[in-house]
């Protein structure tokens, strides 16, 4: 019989020999390619995290960029230092009325304008107004005020950006009167809303005189007027050398070199309030609002500067407290300038030095000498990307900043933090808010916390019923049952999270907030009448007994626990009028003070224990139904009864399979997401009552996450907030493996 | 006593009464999600009530009763309700009255003393409406371009005559809108884009400008002959219009084109109720959603699950089985293997939220951030592929998913017996050709469970899905006639999403809420189903190499 193949060295078979060769070589590298390729992009997972997350904890740096002459050509003195949004033009204003527009980049001169101030008149004093408003003030010796800003037009001629500086006058280019006796404004403070301005200026003999108005806009040329009333708040103030009004204009602080602090309230202009009088204990040679005029940043002749803002005593009554002190050398302040849109400030000292400090962050960010002779005056950009210092020889240096996330650190993230307004220092996740000049909050602990409250609740519930239900399962039931009940709680492993949180918050949440008694009463009677029941089979006759081995109780007890439940949802409206006065959640408030969420923790542990109850159950009752059988047959054998042998023998050899399940149902409870964001009100709350909500890690990332900018600091900390679950989950399960590979070993000899 | 206590007794029965709990509890969600999931399609019966309003004024009120419980007078009393009733109790009804542009609300509550008489008429009529929800009340006339053509009795079989004729009409216009319109904006958009990308080039030469602007041209005068199309059908729409009288007297006309569905449901047979529950439930899984979801089929969102399902199976299961042979076949078994394989193990454990914040920062951001830089320059700012969509969000599940197919693979390979391998081998095979040849047949039950299980974990997935995809409401979906007819950038809708949107972001939720618990059973049912099957098969697998494991 001829053979089909061709000789084995045949040309032909040789070729089929070398191309089976090749086809197999391929195929192992591309395996091992794609192998190791699935591998790198899961582990890319925690790379990418990390990457994200990263630039959160980068140190803030500086360059120096330019440093050049002051722009002008007289001996003025330096009003005001500020730049555009696009850091490209500076502006300054000295004591003689002009502002000089100028390059940022070498300082030379685009356009200097001199403001138009009446004939004659001298500038006495000068104030600005909150920065993002660009807009400053003149206090001029015949008692009037000129309010200018600065201002940019960009254009773009021949898609060139072009950025135009000039100069307007927001109130109108007359001067405004404050007094009318003419007395020379000595200090003056200036802020203008939206449709109404106030301005506070202090005469040379001491008197304090607050103009306020509301603006009115021309309808022909949209020029706006405002037509003032002045109104005296006190007088013999003249040792006050700092004047400070907030951009809500309704209070005015005062303050002088040797601490004194005075504050008035002006809410109604006609009818000013002193609401504090102190000493703060230091020396003030530099006194600024932090960006939202809520806190108070004071530097002294020793290089501190310590934040102010007032809390709430006992009284309720404001009282101005020091909240936390920044160091940024020895030599005195001469400078403070705050950041327009968040939280940080930067200082100026007489040695030279620029310290870049966040307060709610309460880091310094770097603190770094410039020059070595005494600053003098200092201003941000905008967007606090670049600044320029002045110094007393009249040069300016011109920086450029890399400070993204100075809002973070590990203070603000897991540490108490005393915020703004809030009575003492507290644990406070809110990361927006309308407002542009908000405080964000950044702690990862209420958030944290809510997630382990979940996980804790919905542990309480799922692990007594999963772990007692699988050692009956695999221990003493049917084979037979066991095949009907064993999958039917495996499927509910892969029930869609989703359908258990919109059962929770929309079937669950209402029901038990209706039926607590009967809730209460169930968690009591349901294993009492089961021990009830057991004592009573116990004294049944054997012929009744022995009709229903132990194997087929569970589907005895059926009806049993469907009775309980239905005497005791029978029973609520009884038990609520008898106990709790026919209302049991104004019954907690008022008895017990506990405030009653309608999605609280006791749905959620219910609906996220329902969820892990398959896991742990599933686990568990592999563990117990692995052990061998000589082990069970010995120890019964020697004479111990079934449940001496489970307790003694069977769990005892399952522990590992049973501490893995908890642990892995655990790890599951944290990171679920659509059950928490269902069924809790999700408001993140340090609390751990089961009548309240809380809002968890994952929860709070799919709430936040599609509205947060990109490669914002919130951005960060939401993937920070992912990295935390990752990590977590990734520990417990690891843990979960590495103990049960030990004791498995260790049992593993039995 | 003693004995009793000694004996376990009282545990063993605490540990069986768990089970009992457990199973009583899986049953009866089931049941609970069934029971009022199916229910919602069952023509409910209208009622009658004559009810005394708190000012002492007897109004008449129609409506199905929704849900009933029980409320302390005491408490009905507190909030200032005059009642003089005895007992402690108080049955309250949730009754939905409909005529929302009337009413202002869908839904009332009425105490049952207060019910002075409960009727049922079998004329009064529902009619299901493309706006403002139902309306209760009964039919007068028929008006065709204001004239009667149909009065009291006849009326009836004229309106649903009506009805079909105007539904026809209806569906032709959505042809004409969703179909050729919406594919010529279609065009029209590429052909915007194709001229920036010329522009963008410097290849925008005349020739091929004026090209571009003659296709716009004809585009243009099509769209203009749809136009007048539209028009036509729009007039002979709104002909006809129908006169009901509402249970307070009043009169109301209402086009007959905003009406989807009318029905008697008091004077319906057995029959006619089984028929309209088939109608309805049909309805519910072919149809567009109506009125912000709550009304309406779900027929997108199932399109959508599917669709971004087979896309994910269509990459997880070639990576997965890639990444398990080599972990087991070829990979030197050692500590750093096994580490892999606890890593790996663990992640299916990994939070999938957190999945979602990879997919959008890595996926969305990174990634389609730069394919839009590269090949859709013209499209910018507007990005295409640097925004959420199907591709992402199947990517990110197929990720979130491979874990499990990995598992599942492993475990099939790991138990086929060596001797099969070797026996292979032995013969001559190339360890390639014994993959291919034996192994790989032989795992496939394997592959096909782990390929299951990813499925119906990536069908209930949500949480990932919000950040990388899913929208409540997708205008066009990501299938159609328009090249490249896959539209990979879209964003869809989803089941699980679908249920979260309407159940808890709904304006009206009330409203809404049966219609969650049948998209909650459909969803339940299919996955349900996939793990079976995923068991079924497993069970099989198991049967079959039982006989090659000594």
């Amino acid at each position: 019989m001829a053979s089909a193949l061709p000789p084995i060295d045949s040309p032909a078979s040789r070729r089929h020999r070398q191309m089976r060769r090749l086809k197999d070589q391929l195929a192992k590298h591309m395996i091992g390619f794609g192998g190791l390729g699935v591998i790198a992009a899961v582990a890319l997972i925690f790379i990418y995290l990390l990457y994200v997350v990263f630039p959160l904890f980068l140190p803030g740096s500086m360059e120096i960029e330019a440093r050049y002459q002051t722009p002008a050509d007289n001996n003025s003195q330096t009003l005001l230092l500020a730049m555009e949004e696009q850091t490209e033009i500076a502006v300054r204003f000295d004591d003689s009325g002009k502002s000089t527009f100028f390059s940022t980049k070498d300082g030379s001169v685009i356009e200097t304008i001199e403001v138009e101030l009446p004939p004659g008149a001298e500038i006495t004093s000068f104030a600005v107004a909150t920065p993002q408003t660009r807009i400053a003030a003149y206090g001029l010796d015949d008692g009037s005020v000129v309010v200018v800003r600065h201002n940019y037009k960009i254009s773009y001629p021949d898609d060139i950006r072009t950025i135009t500086p000039f100069i307007d006058y927001p109130m109108g280019e007359d001067p405004i009167v404050i007094d009318e006796l003419e007395r020379p404004l000595t200090r003056l403070a200036i802020q203008d809303g939206e449709d109404m301005a106030m301005i506070v200026a202090m005469t040379d003999d001491g008197e304090l005189l607050v103009s306020s108005g509301e603006k009115e806009v021309s309808f022909l040329d949209d020029a706006v007027s405002v037509e003032t009333e002045t109104f005296s708040i006190a007088n013999d103030l003249g040792n006050y050398s700092y004047l400070l009004l907030s951009k809500e204009m309704d209070i005015i602080y005062l303050a002088n070199s040797k601490g004194d602090i005075s504050v008035y309230d002006v809410t109604d202009a006609e009818y000013p309030e002193q609401i504090e009088a102190l000493n703060l204990k230091t020396d003030i040679v530099s006194f600024e609002f932090l960006t939202g005029d809520i806190s108070l940043l004071v530097g002294n002749s020793k290089g501190n500067v310590s934040q102010w803002f007032p809390v709430r005593d006992d009284n309720g009554t404001p009282r101005l407290t020091k909240i936390r002190e920044f160091s940024l050398g020895t030599s005195a302040i001469t400078g403070i300038a705050t950041e327009h849109a968040r939280k940080g400030f930067f200082a100026i000292d007489k040695n030279g030095q620029l310290g870049v400090f966040h307060t709610t962050a309460e880091k310094t960010i770097f603190k770094e000498k410039l020059i070595d002779v005494a600053a003098t005056t200092v201003a941000i950009a905008p967007r606090a990307n670049a600044a320029i210092i002045e110094d007393k020889q009249g040069n300016l240096t011109f920086i450029r900043l890399h400070n993204e996330h100075p809002g973070v650190s590990w203070t603000s993230l897991w540490g108490e933090v005393w915020y703004e307004s809030y009575a003492e220092p507290d644990y406070v996740w809110q990361s927006s808010s309308a407002s542009n000049d908000f405080e964000a909050k950044f702690s990862l602990i209420p958030i944290s916390f809510g997630t382990i409250k979940a996980a804790f609740y919905a542990m309480l519930f799922a692990v007594p019923l999963a772990i007692f239900g699988a050692i009956y399962t695999a221990y003493f039931m049917t084979p037979k049952m066991r095949s009907v009940v064993k999958p039917t709680i495996e499927i509910m492993e892969a029930l869609p999270t989703v359908i258990l949180g919109f059962l929770a918050g929309l079937w669950l949440a209402p029901m038990l907030e209706a039926n607590l008694p009967a809730i209460l009463a169930m968690i009591l009677l349901l294993p009492l009448s089961v021990i009830a029941a057991s004592y009573i089979w116990h004294y049944m006759p054997p012929y009744i007994r022995n009709t229903v081995s132990d194997g087929w109780l569970a589907g005895l007890l059926i009806p049993l626990v469907i009775l309980v439940v239905w005497i005791s949802f029978s029973l609520n409206h009884p038990l609520e009028s008898l106990l709790f006065g026919g209302n049991t959640q104004q019954w907690l408030d008022t008895e017990l003070g506990v405030s009653f969420d309608q999605r609280n923790s006791l749905v959620v542990g219910i609906a996220m224990g329902f969820a892990v109850i398959p896991t742990i159950f599933s686990i568990t009752e592999d563990a117990i139904f692995g052990v061998p059988k000589h082990l069970t047959n010995g120890s019964l054998a020697l004479g111990a009864t079934t449940w001496q042998t489970l307790t003694r023998v069977v769990i005892l050899t399952a522990s590992p399979g049973i501490f893995t399940a908890v642990m892995i149902g655990f790890g599951r409870a944290v990171g679920e997401t659509m059950i928490v964001l269902m069924a809790t009100g999700n408001t993140p709350v340090m609390d751990f009552s089961i009548f309240q909500g809380m809002r968890t890690l994952s929860a709070n990332i799919a709430v936040e996450m599609p509205e947060s900018e990109v490669d914002s600091t919130h951005y960060r900390v939401l993937f920070l907030a992912a990295l935390v679950l990752f990590m977590f989950t990734f520990f417990f399960n690891t843990i979960a493996e590495v103990v049960r590979q030990r004791l498995r070993k260790k049992y593993g000899s039995l | 006593m003693r004995i009793w206590i000694k004996s376990g007794s009282p545990w063993v029965w605490l540990t069986a009464a768990s089970v009992s709990i457990s199973i009583i509890m899986v049953v009866g969600l089931l049941m609970l999600i069934a029971a009022r999931g199916l229910g919602h399609f069952w023509p409910a019966d209208v009622h009658n009530f004559e009810y005394r309003e708190s000012d002492g004024q007897t109004i008449k009120i129609a409506g199905e009763i929704r849900d009933s419980e029980r409320v302390a007078t005491q408490q009905i009393i507190d909030s200032g309700v005059k009642l003089d009733s005895t007992e402690q109790w108080t049955t309250r009804y949730l009754i939905k009255t409909g005529n929302r542009e009337l009413y202002g609300i869908d839904f009332r509550s009425l105490l049952d003393p207060l019910i002075s008489q409960r009727s049922q008429d079998t004329e009064v009529m529902v009619l299901e409406r493309r706006e403002w929800g139902n309306f209760y009340g009964i039919l007068k006339q028929i008006k065709v371009d204001g004239k009667i053509i149909a009065e009291g009795n006849d009326s009836w079989d004229a309106l649903q005559m009506q009805i079909t004729s105007s539904s026809d009409v209806y569906s032709t216009i959505h042809d004409i809108e969703q179909g050729e319109i919406g594919s010529i904006n279609y065009t029209l958009e590429r052909l915007r884009l194709k001229q920036r990308s010329l522009e963008l080039r410097g290849e925008d030469s005349p020739e091929a400008l004026g090209k571009i602007e003659e296709e716009r041209q004809s585009l243009q005068s099509e769209y203009k002959l749809f136009q007048k199309e539209l028009k036509t059908h729009y007039t002979e729409l709104n002909r006809a219009s129908l006169v009901a009288e509402t249970i307070e007297g009043k009169t109301v006309e209402i086009a007959i084109s905003k009406v989807v569905l009318a029905y008697r449901p008091n004077g319906m047979t057995i029959f006619d109720k089984i028929g309209f529950y088939i109608h309805k439930l049909w309805e519910f899984v072919s149809d567009e959603p109506r009125e912000a979801n709550t009304e309406g089929g779900i027929f997108p969102a199932i399109f959508g699950t599917v669709m971004m399902v087979i896309i994910m199976a269509i990459l997880v299961t070639p990576f997965g089985v890639i990444a398990a042979i080599y972990l087991r076949e070829y990979a030197k078994q050692g500590p750093v293997i096994r580490m892999i394989r606890i890593a790996v193990n663990n992640l299916a454990g990994v939070p999938s939220i957190v999945y979602g914040v990879f997919g959008l920062g890595f996926f969305v951001y990174f990634l389609g951030g730069n394919i839009d830089q590269l090949f859709f320059p013209e499209a910018l700012p507007a990005p295409t592929f640097g925004t959420p969509g199907l591709m992402w969000a199947s990517i990110t599940l197929a990720l979130l998913t491979v874990p499990v197919v990995i598992v599942s693979t492993e475990e099939g390979l790991s138990r086929i017996p060596k001797s099969i391998r070797e026996g292979s081998l032995a013969l001559g095979a190339t360890k390639a050709e014994t993959l291919w040849r034996t192994i790989i047949p032989m795992t496939s039950p394997a592959i096909m469970t782990g390929l299951i299980l990813a499925v119906a974990r990536a069908a209930g997935e949500v949480a990932p899905l919000m950040l990388v995809g899913v929208v409540k409401l997708a205008p066009t979906l990501p299938l159609d006639d328009d090249f490249p007819y896959l539209h990979l950038d879209r964003k869809f809708m989803h089941l699980g999403f679908h249920i979260y949107d309407v159940g808890f972001q709904s304006p009206n939720v009330e409203a809404a809420r049966p219609l969650v618990y049948a998209t909650a059973l459909l969803l339940v049912l299919i996955i349900i189903a996939l793990n079976l099957t995923a068991i079924a098969i497993r069970n099989r697998l198991r049967e079959k190499y039982k006989s090659l494991e000594h």
